[in-house]
């Protein structure tokens, strides 16, 4: 049994404590907006947040969140409607400033590493609300096939804050 | 631009006659099956692509797979703004996998520009005998969404039910349709001050028959066309709701983790799998002639309990090649066989005798796997003698169909659960069908929905693979720098015709193919045989122009003097890329241009070389002329997606064989460009005004070889095998520029 919090929500699953957290989320409880696509935490597709700090879930077993606070992509928009944590937050605002950031400078082409870019992003900004290039390519290095990292950084240069 | 008559006609009529529309091309029209078969309530198909209801919204229905290439905004722009359509009252919708959605404007296209190219030879060998029965596909592919089914369709069908519209107007009004005038979705009559919307027409619309051929906008006529407006799936892509293939998820269902034999083509002996089954969750065992599988109620457990299974596969007659046998294999094919043509002009034999200078140069490019992001998935629920399927594809009518098939039912009783595809880039296709028969054939097992799922490992050792390609160069320059001769022969098989061609003015030419045949399964990958062909024709000209003596950027110029769209593209990307001017020390400018997909594309590439020994990509200029650009800011994202994805193949992309098989696991030995080695990219759009070209693939084959020929002005040294990661480049020296 592991019991942990999604997006606000209390979970409790009955689940072997080596199951990654990836696939409680996607196959235990239906959430599919994490998405898998290594299994060896090399690509970043997979990342949530764990008490607000960005985590790949494809290798994180699921009894290392036992307690934990849980946010997927599903919950960051209400997050931001909470909690200022990053950018040009706005309290009225349906979506985070990052997935605002995401849909002005039309970043997403087939989108499936955007959730975990996303996440990733909104991460380094709550830490870091000004980061040099230096500092986003250390941190962010999630795969994106498309090739959507001159938009990533154009997104996330419009979004930050001296 | 005009739409040519004569060219709409003719890509009408290679089908073999009926109507000359594409979405009327059998009786009933298309329209009147929609109605039937997909209207709800009060909406009204007014061609089968755009369905209104009284309330004036309109439903575009867009036949293409979105992979990431924006079309479902794109062939939208183009039915929208020829109906006139108010487009915040527009919707788009994935077609369903039916006949009446069918790819037809595409074939069509393919047939006029090419013949049939050989990707999809195969489709018409497996399903008809001949082009004009290749009405059964729903292919995105060969960048020819917009280009055909965008041109020849949606604009066409836009255009089409603007005038049944203005029609039904009229009649009601007993006016000319002449006096009347549409915009944001109404029709008015302006000498009466009367205005009617499409959703007040659509009804007595849809009893019409569409125009064959309706007059389509100038482009001093569009609003929706020609603009960068926001695409329509970003909104669901940021928030977690875009759903793709591998999100399909009931409470009842199952999932499959697989081994496939790891040599190509071997078949599975025996099994062990006692272990396996003790397993918490796991169902079933299922063994298949090439694989096995297990069946558990969560893919972590499925995946873990394969991982105890203990599967023997036959030995084959590949259980020992490698990478150096099918090098050796080729090096052998190119020396021995004079091969097939593929282009011959004067006589390039002469040329190299009366050359006084004679360069010859190997070149190698290797296997590469597809790796889009969402690995291959299916998910097939079988019951009640039909099927419920749902996968990300490029095809979904052929998907359909091959489900159909292994599971001995009929094509009407597979429904395809329509999705957006975690990347395409080939591996979608129809005919790389493993994944495909594989989850069929173990959900004929079960009476739930069961999910069969690739790991990234699978996923490029399972692969159908870009072909490698070996090309053996000659070339003849005179005593001035003129080139006497250009002599090429490269392993096949040519996948899509013209890649090896050149659109220099180089008199004498011989290219042909010799076989390159392996037991490693290929297909088609973004671009297909101009990724291969681009690197070695724009290395080996870039050769040819070092050793004339001449600059790189002139020597081509002069020799395009027959080709002004390239001329103007490469002029456009060396102008902005201050190509001739000073640089930072230790960087350098490379260029290459090429023509792919109806697109010209010409990239500059700004090099370094890093402490390391491997190149710095600092950035890249590109230019495209893709006759004028349907949405602006799509085009540019599809270069940049191009351009990446190409410099990923040219920095470290290589599947290589050990043992017969596929000896790469997962990213860290097939790495990717990623943000810290991702390029700043500027790309300047060259309107021609000349007809539309594709953008999905044109941007990916030229950055390979413009990488290269910087590093040779950097380092003096050429590379002529890829990827780059195998060369040092630290301890060589620069060349001097002319």
């Amino acid at each position: 049994m592991a019991t942990f919090r999604v997006n606000g929500v209390e979970h409790t699953v009955d689940v072997e404590p080596d199951m990654p957290l990836l696939w409680v989320l996607r196959d235990e409880l239906g959430m599919t907006g994490t998405k898998f696509g290594c299994g060896i935490a090399s690509c970043g597709a997979c990342t949530v947040h764990v008490n607000g700090s960005a985590v790949r879930t494809c290798v994180l077993p699921v009894s290392a969140v036992e307690g934990q606070d849980i946010t997927t992509i599903e919950g960051l928009a209400a997050a931001a409607g909470t909690s200022s944590t990053v950018g040009t937050f706005t309290p009225t605002a349906r979506l985070s400033a990052v997935q605002q950031a995401w849909i002005d400078h039309q970043v997403p082409q087939c989108g499936y590493c955007q959730s975990g870019m996303i996440m990733a992003v909104s991460s380094l900004l709550a830490t870091n609300p000004n980061p040099s290039d230096a500092e986003i390519d250390a941190s962010i290095n999630n795969v994106c096939r498309c090739g959507s990292y001159p938009r990533v950084r154009r997104a996330i240069r419009s979004i930050a804050t001296a | 631009m005009k739409i040519s008559r004569r060219r709409f006609i003719l890509a009408s009529t290679v089908a073999g006659g009926g109507l000359l529309v594409g979405y009327a091309a059998t009786r009933p029209s298309r329209h009147r099956v929609a109605n039937e078969q997909l209207a709800m309530g009060d909406e009204k198909f007014v061609t089968n692509f755009i369905k209104i209801n009284p309330d004036n919204d309109i439903t575009i229905y867009v036949l293409h797979s979105e992979i990431g290439q924006g079309i479902h905004t794109a062939l939208a722009q183009m039915a929208a703004d020829e109906l006139d359509a108010n487009w915040e009252d527009v919707t788009v919708e994935q077609a369903p996998a039916m006949d009446l959605y069918a790819a037809s404007d595409m074939i069509k296209g393919f047939a006029e520009e090419y013949g049939v190219p050989n990707v999809l030879m195969g489709m018409v060998d497996a399903i008809a005998p001949s082009i004009a029965g290749i009405g059964n596909l729903q292919t995105t592919g060969g960048s020819a969404s917009v280009r055909f089914t965008g041109q020849h369709g949606m604009r066409v069908a836009g255009a089409a039910a603007r005038e049944m519209l203005i029609q039904c107007a009229a009649n009601q009004w007993g006016v000319p349709a002449s006096e009347c005038t549409t915009e944001l979705g109404h029709v008015h009559h302006n000498a009466s001050g009367r205005s009617l919307s499409y959703g007040e027409l659509a009804t007595a619309a849809a009893e019409l028959e569409p125009p064959a051929e309706p007059v389509l906008k100038d482009r001093s006529q569009f609003n929706i066309m020609g603009k960068a407006i926001s695409r329509v799936d970003i909104p669901a892509k940021v928030d977690g709701s875009a759903q793709y293939g591998l999100d399909y998820h009931s409470d009842d269902m199952l999932y499959a983790a697989i081994q496939l034999a790891p040599v190509f083509g071997t078949k599975l002996v025996s099994v062990d799998a006692s272990e396996a089954l003790q397993r918490r969750g796991v169902k079933r065992v299922i063994e298949l002639e090439d694989s096995v599988a297990v069946v558990a109620d969560n893919y972590w457990r499925a995946k873990e309990a394969l991982k105890l299974v203990k599967a023997e596969f036959e030995s084959s007659e590949h259980d020992n090649v490698s990478s150096a046998d099918i090098a050796a294999r080729f090096d052998r094919e190119l020396a021995e066989s004079n091969g097939d043509e593929d282009h011959e002009q004067g006589d390039a034999e002469a040329g190299l005798e009366q050359a006084d200078d004679v360069i010859e140069a190997n070149y190698r490019v290797p296997y590469l796997a597809h790796a889009a992001m969402e690995p291959m998935n299916c998910t097939v629920h079988i019951h009640d003698g039909k099927a419920d399927l749902w996968t990300s594809t490029q095809d979904p009518l052929s998907m359909k169909g091959r489900v159909a098939s292994v599971a001995g039912l009929s094509e009407d009783d597979v429904t395809h659960h329509p999705s957006y595809c975690g990347g395409g880039f080939g591996r979608r296709l129809p005919f790389n069908w493993n994944v495909i028969d594989h989850a069929t054939k173990i959900a004929m097992e079960f009476d739930v929905p069961v999910k069969t799922v690739f790991s990234r490992e699978d996923d490029l050792q399972q692969d159908y693979y870009r072909p490698a390609v070996f090309s053996n160069f000659k070339g003849g320059l005179d005593a001035n720098g003129n080139v006497t001769a250009w002599h090429n022969r490269f392993t096949g098989p040519i996948q899509v015709p013209g890649a090896s061609h050149i659109p220099y003015a180089i008199e004498n030419q011989s290219i042909r193919v010799v076989d390159g045949e392996t037991h490693v399964p290929i297909a088609a990958w973004r671009s297909v045989d101009h990724s291969q062909q681009t690197f070695f024709i724009e290395s080996f000209m870039d050769e040819l122009a070092h050793r004339a003596g001449r600059n790189p950027y002139q020597f081509r110029m002069d020799l395009l003097r027959e080709h002004p769209r390239h001329q103007q593209v490469l002029r456009t990307a060396a102008e902005a890329a201050g190509y001739g001017d000073n640089l930072p020390d230790g960087h350098a400018l490379g260029l290459s241009v090429q023509e792919s997909f109806g697109s010209i594309c010409a990239q500059v590439a700004e090099v370094s070389i890093g402490d390391d020994g491997q190149p710095i990509v600092h950035k890249v200029t590109a230019a495209i002329d893709c006759g004028w650009a349907v949405n602006p800011d799509g085009v540019e994202a599809q270069v940049e997606s191009g351009i990446i994805f190409g410099l990923t193949a040219a920095l470290y992309g290589e599947i290589s064989i050990e043992n017969g098989r596929v000896a790469q696991n997962n990213f860290p030995d097939y790495e990717m460009v990623r943000m810290a080695t991702s390029p700043e990219i500027e790309v300047h759009i060259v309107e021609s005004g000349e007809a539309l070209g594709g953008l999905g693939e044109p941007a990916t084959p030229p950055i390979s070889a413009a990488v290269t020929n910087a590093i040779y002005i950097l380092t003096g040294q050429r590379i002529r095998e890829l990827p780059i990661s195998k060369h040092d480049l630290s301890r060589a020296q620069s060349v001097a520029t002319v």
